[in-house]
């Protein structure tokens, strides 16, 4: 294969993806944007933002990777169900994005208490992370492994679409998830 | 590689990386919340912030899975003159070229529409398309330099290369976009 082959091939295939993902993270700005006002209540959540969302990219990033790998050695089976495999890689992700999620949620908190900002209490942030986390999760899980799969059976290189979309549903999915947790938490404690 | 899937041998394959890269990502959160007046002041560059970020990650993560199943496959050399290396180099930079200007009138679009665009279409355009360009180039480098290192490690490029290059790329992206702000606008 020539480089010009090489090129085009993956330009094709990351092309359609990629211009998705745009749209998803136009959406997730804009939702952001309309956060503002729980910005301001919430001290440190605009810094805990990235880590967050950046969470779901890459333990939902590495199950489709792992699937997408799984279905190209032929380990995994394009069906949901046919294997106890497909199983322990999604509890391993789902208990591995709500570990880190916890784990950003208490840096935060050390970080921005330590500098002598104001932050918001440890328990309010671990709550909002631990909520969105768990929410998102289910959610990123089912649709990678079933968009993968239908990309797989119909013939797509499941490489190209498990990074679009992830960041895509990533982002939506994260923000979405985050404004409801932050409702709830603040709804719920009383802050 | 990578054929043991419980729950226990994947979370100590990846929660190490995890948790370093959290961190990473959380001083990429007080980069934003230090220049969080200046996102509020100018509404189409706080839209351009996640989609920006985001595509760069992308852009990133797509070559390294690439890569990754390549390396997995025994399909790639690490040698400057590889096709497939070269090629998917080029065609990560065309990506950008092709949707940052989308990512640029997308973004001064929405702000109008919603919260009203303080900047022109022209600058927030210059903006992106610049931020694009250079976080393709900075994406390809740190995509190929983290597949050779784990490469060579033996490390599983599952586990660790996409993980490493999509932070990467979000730190790099909150940095790019503010220096192309700081020059442009």
């Amino acid at each position: 294969m020539s480089v010009r082959e090489a090129a085009r091939a993956a330009y094709r295939e990351g092309l359609p993806a990629l211009a998705a993902s745009v749209g998803g993270g136009l959406l997730a700005g804009v939702v952001l944007g309309g956060m503002r006002g729980d910005f301001a209540r919430v001290d440190g959540l605009l810094v805990l933002v990235p880590a967050l969302l950046a969470t779901r990219g890459n333990v939902y990033g590495s199950l489709g990777a792992r699937v997408a790998t799984g279905l190209h050695q032929g380990l995994v089976e394009p069906r949901v169900g046919a294997d106890r495999r497909l199983g322990g890689a999604v509890a391993a992700a789902l208990l591995n994005g709500l570990l880190a999620s916890c784990f950003a949620a208490t840096a935060t908190f050390l970080v921005l208490s330590g500098l002598g900002r104001t932050v918001a209490s440890v328990w309010t942030l671990v709550a909002i992370a631990l909520l969105a986390g768990l929410l998102s999760g289910v959610v990123l899980a089912a649709s990678v492994v079933l968009v993968v799969f239908a990309g797989y059976r119909r013939g797509y290189n499941p490489d190209t679409l498990v990074g679009p979309i992830v960041t895509t549903a990533g982002d939506v999915f994260g923000v979405a998830f985050l404004l409801l947790a932050v409702r709830t938490v603040l709804l719920v404690g009383g802050v | 590689m990578a054929t043991d899937w419980r729950v226990g041998a994947i979370t100590r394959a990846m929660l190490p990386v995890l948790l370093a890269l959290t961190l990473v990502e959380v001083g990429s959160g007080l980069v934003l919340g230090s220049f969080e007046a200046q996102l509020l002041a100018s509404p189409s560059l706080l839209v351009l912030v996640p989609v920006t970020i985001g595509t760069a990650g992308n852009l990133g993560s797509v070559l390294a899975a690439r890569l990754s199943t390549a390396v997995h496959l025994g399909t790639v050399e690490f040698e400057p003159g590889d096709e497939t290396l070269a090629g998917n180099a080029v065609a990560t930079v065309a990506l950008a070229l092709t949707v940052f200007p989308v990512v640029g009138l997308g973004a001064w679009g929405l702000a109008t529409l919603t919260t009203g665009a303080r900047l022109g279409p022209v600058t927030v355009l210059t903006v992106a398309v610049t931020s694009g360009f250079l976080l393709s180039l900075l994406a390809v480098l740190v995509t190929g330099v983290t597949t050779y290192v784990a490469y060579r490690l033996e490390l599983d490029p599952d586990d660790v290369v996409i993980p490493v290059v999509t932070n990467v790329c979000d730190v790099l992206g909150v940095v790019v976009l503010f220096v192309v702000v700081a020059v442009l606008v």
